[in-house]
């Protein structure tokens, strides 16, 4: 039991390298399920240590923090640990056949195996409580992300993971150049000593440079707008299982690293009372809010309108964030957890269209509803999350997040959050208008229903969505938890 | 059966009948027998809620607790009590009538059409017995979305478009000004429920108030306050039952009660009437109801004319309210009433027309009276409802009305509603004349024509009867409509 932490990220990191030595299609794909099984039973019983005795702290190799690596589980990680795994968990089924079915037999292993890779990285900059083991996790998932965005079988799909690996590495360097200024400052690596130690001289400009380096490094991982333009290609040319998994976490995790240092490192009184990170990004966030939303209503590609919706989405978070107040934390948060179920649930639907009928274009998708109903429902449910329905997750975060700006006095803003949700009505009645209300084409009428494999996972997330939209004091009130966490400081 | 159990039944009562339908998809007659059994069922349990309710009982149950703050609550009053016998009561028939309609039509997706129809009577009547706002517009969210598949069931472009427009309108208006609305009373008032009296008696200026109140009219887009209406002319390319039941009944409907409830259970009739804060909701509907009725008066599609009919009258409910005044207050409930068993039977002789000859506009009814003499006289009845002529039912609630905007000394109002009628007579008796008085039109089309199928004369012959008998027993609904006030 005491070594859980650390094998949260070691079992993930072996499962890739059984990946890269089996080398067969079956055997791979069994590997990353077990993986992906194992993972988030450890995930939850740190969560639930964390949730009892508060910190769970562990030493690597048994020195003291000061000195080496400090794996620390509190509420906060806890919470995002338990996402990121139980989507892989999720995913593992509906992996099979999609990636047999889109990436050419001898791929297959290295897809688990960069798949089984960049989870150990997200699991490991979650866990970590260590800025440059941070770093170190953060290159090993962007690394194995970019070859998992390669893998599409569209050609454009190298252009996108070389766009992405671009800009990564420029948020990856800023990152480090921010946490080398940190370490100058503070002498140590260890985020609860940095903590502890920034607050004497959090008014030098070493800290306030390393406190814009290291928001904007991470702010192009997380694909704040206008940081985002990375996002969309990759998202739209990776294979299905890549997108479903990407999208669910990898940006979710890039929050939680910078959470993490706005608000416990830097301290949320300093960044949010002294320094002018709350205006920069609402405005930031409202811009991704509208513009992205904006874009995503005019694609003609279902998997690029997600995806644009994807940072629109991302901004309610941000905006969470900056709010930086119980109410808003909480919203955040729980956007995050509704976020993650609900873009999985839609990737994975597409995905799954994409298994029957081999496209996504929302004009080949007209009528599709007809072939395969089960999917197109499960599609619908999350696209009700997606806009924000009440009784679904998805109302849960904004109704937060309308709350919270009532309570800052920012009546304006909590228009613009609700009125937003217009513009995701457009967009996706656009796809479901097309799935049930046209007239099938040749290419619905020749789909299927997709496989139980595939439909399982689709609609257990769909379902979640309503669950946590009902009984959304699960949710909330563990997120409300983070926030209390976050705002009480270093502990 | 306890109060609070046959609430819960009442409601559990369409949604089962929705989830049965598909189950008999292979055998047209047991689906509609489905149908059928659920409307009567439902309707049986609605009705066995009167007795207690009148008797002072409010039966309420908490059926989730969503977040702390927000709880789905069932809470039964008067003004809910009325709106659930209504549409309840009129689904029965209105089912007998969409038998006959589908079938004679060749309608295609018949299952779909049944499964949404009692799913969207399950959401209003969850609308009507919300015992707080969270729960109401939880309903009223579902309504819309359970409606749009029957708004687009012809699955062509113009259904398709009528659709996004009925979606963005419905759930931009309630998204944009009503949820911030509901939450706004939420934080100012800590709490969401609904009490005699309001929640909000000197917590809110008069500008804010004024504002908070601009925020549920105009977001509550279902009660079709201009300029907020555009989507209900479009909503007419649906199947005739649904204009019928839901877009003259239920859904329109569950918009005006929505706005009645705000005003009387969570602002307070005596903080609007002592501030002033709501004063100009009286022009806004009056501008509504007289602006509506000279579109009506244009329009020679017949189920145009009644949708902006529908829309002209659905403002008396909102005049009524907004008088701040007992007796208009007793009109506006009783109007909810009346408006709908003459607007529903009006629907169900348009869609006979409609069946029977593709009768669709008004210019080619001359000498249908002949032809199809119940269908016509049922329309007259229910056009007499609509004009307020003795003995329909449509008479009391303008009366009603009529007296409170006197008694108030609001004589902007009653020649509001005095003009207003003049109008309605003027697109609803030339109809009428024409199907009695006129000759029918030559060739072969006139000749042709005869009844529809005997379900449908059933249930519009039985909708004008309601109409007229309403005017002689107007116990039970005034009844109700007196408890509003009384609390």
């Amino acid at each position: 039991m005491q070594q859980l932490p650390v094998l949260q990220v070691v079992i993930p990191l072996l499962g890739a390298l059984l990946c890269a030595l089996v080398r067969r299609p079956l055997a791979a794909w069994l590997v990353a399920t077990v993986v992906s099984w194992t993972v988030p039973v450890i995930a939850v019983v740190l969560l639930h240590e964390a949730l009892v005795d508060g910190v769970v702290s562990y030493h690597l190799g048994g020195w003291d923090p000061s000195l080496g690596i400090e794996y620390r589980v509190d509420v906060v990680n806890g919470l995002i640990l338990v996402i990121v795994s139980v989507i892989a968990a999720v995913i593992a089924p509906f992996a099979r056949q999609s990636v047999a079915a889109e990436l050419a037999p001898e791929r297959v292993a290295w897809f688990y195996t960069m798949y089984l890779l960049s989870l150990a990285g997200m699991l490991g900059i979650t866990i970590t409580g260590d800025a440059f083991n941070a770093f170190v996790f953060l290159e090993i998932s962007s690394l194995s992300s970019y070859a998992l965005i390669a893998l599409g079988r569209d050609r454009r799909a190298l252009v996108a993971a070389y766009q992405y690996l671009i800009l990564g590495t420029i948020g990856a360097t800023f990152y480090v150049i921010g946490v080398g200024l940190l370490y100058v400052m503070t002498g140590t690596l260890n985020l609860g000593l940095m903590a502890e130690r920034v607050v004497a001289v959090e008014t030098t400009r070493p800290v306030i440079a390393a406190l814009a380096f290291i928001t904007v490094g991470i702010s192009l991982k997380l694909a704040l707008f206008p940081l985002h333009v990375w996002l969309p290609n990759a998202y739209a040319y990776a294979p299905s299982t890549a997108t479903v998994f990407l999208a669910a976490t990898s940006t979710k995790v890039a929050i939680y690293l910078l959470t993490r240092f706005l608000f416990f490192v830097f301290g949320a009184r300093f960044v949010f009372g002294e320094m002018p990170v709350t205006p920069i990004f609402v405005a930031f966030s409202i811009a991704a809010i509208f513009v992205a939303a904006t874009v995503a209503v005019f694609q003609s590609d279902a998997k690029r309108l997600l995806a644009y919706s994807s940072v629109a989405q991302i901004g309610y978070i941000t905006l969470g964030l900056a709010l930086a107040t119980t109410t808003g934390l909480t919203g955040g948060f729980v956007h995050i957890i509704a976020h993650a179920l609900t873009k999985a649930a839609l990737f994975m639907a597409l995905g799954a269209i994409m298994f029957r009928a081999g496209t996504v274009a929302i004009d080949d998708l007209g009528g599709i509803g007809r072939t395969m109903p089960l999917t197109v429902a499960a599609l619908t449910v999350a696209g009700l999350s997606l806009i924000g329905i009440p009784g679904t997750i998805g109302f849960v975060s904004k109704w937060y997040l309308v709350v919270a700006s009532f309570e800052a006095g920012w009546w304006w803003l909590a228009f613009l959050i609700v009125a937003s949700s217009l513009i995701t009505l457009v967009y996706v009645g656009r796809v479901v208008e097309a799935a049930w209300f046209r007239e099938p084409t040749a290419v619905a009428l020749a789909a299927r229903e997709a496989p139980a494999a595939m439909l399982i996972p689709i609609w257990l997330l769909a379902g979640a969505t309503i669950y946590l939209g009902l009984d959304a004091g699960r949710a909330a009130g563990i997120a409300g938890k983070v926030a209390a966490t976050l705002l009480g400081g270093p502990q | 059966m306890s109060p609070a159990t046959l609430l819960v039944t009442a409601l559990v009562l369409p949604a089962a009948t929705a989830l049965l339908v598909p189950l008999f998809a292979r055998s047209p007659n047991r689906r509609e027998a489905v149908t059928l059994l659920g409307a009567v069922a439902s309707f049986a349990a609605v009705a066995a809620l009167v007795p207690p309710v009148l008797a002072g009982a409010r039966p309420a149950v908490d059926l989730l607790d969503v977040l702390p703050g927000l709880v789905i609550t069932l809470a039964l009053e008067p003004l809910g009590m009325l709106f659930a016998v209504v549409a309840s009561g009129l689904w029965i028939v209105n089912s007998l009538y969409s038998i006959g309609y589908m079938r004679a039509n060749d309608e295609p997706r018949q299952t779909t059409f049944y499964v949404c129809f009692a799913a969207a009577i399950a959401a209003t009547l969850g609308t009507a017995f919300a015992g707080n706002l969270f729960t109401l517009f939880l309903f009223y969210e579902a309504l819309t979305l359970v409606t749009y598949p029957l708004v687009t069931h012809h699955r062509d472009e113009e259904a398709r478009r009528a659709g996004r427009l009925y979606l963005l309108m419905l759930v931009g208006g309630s998204t944009v000004l009503l949820l911030p609305a509901i939450a706004w009373t939420g934080i100012v008032a800590g709490s969401l429920g609904f009490h005699a009296g309001g929640i909000l008696a000197g917590k809110l200026g008069t500008a804010a108030l004024a504002l908070l109140l601009a925020l549920y009219v105009f977001g509550i887009a279902k009660a079709a306050v201009m300029p907020m209406h555009f989507w209900l002319p479009a909503a007419m390319v649906a199947p005739t039952p649904v204009s019928a039941l839901l877009h003259a009944v239920a859904v329109v409907k569950a918009g005006v009660f929505f706005i009645t409830k705000v005003i009387v259970y969570v602002i307070g009739v005596d903080t609007l009437r002592a501030d002033g804060a709501g004063d100009w909701l009286v022009y806004v509907a009056s501008f509504t109801v007289v602006v509506a009725s000279l579109v009506a008066l244009r329009q020679d599609h017949l189920k145009r004319r009644l949708a902006y009919s529908t829309i002209s009258q659905l403002s008396y409910v909102v005049l009524g309210a907004a008088l701040f005044n007992p007796l208009a207050l007793i009109g506006a409930a009783l109007h909810i009433a009346t408006h709908a068993v003459a607007k529903i039977t009006l629907f169900f002789a348009a869609g006979s027309l409609h069946t029977a000859g593709h009768v669709d506009h008004v210019s080619e009814m001359d000498g249908v009276g002949r032809r199809m003499p119940w269908t016509m006289a049922s329309f007259a009845i229910g056009a007499l409802s609509m004009i307020g002529v003795p003995p329909t039912a449509g008479f009391i609630s303008k009366w009603f009305i009529l007296a409170g905007a006197a008694g108030a000394g609001q004589w902007f109002a009653v020649a509001v509603i005095v003009v207003s009628t003049l109008l309605n007579a003027g697109y609803f008796l030339p109809p009428v004349y024409r199907a009695f008085a006129r000759a029918p039109a030559d060739g072969d089309r006139g000749d042709a024509l005869a009844e529809s199928p005997w379900p449908m004369v059933a249930a519009l012959v039985a909708t004008a009867i309601a109409t007229v008998a309403l005017f002689f027993f107007p116990d039970v609904p005034y009844r109700l409509a007196g408890m509003l006030i009384s609390g």
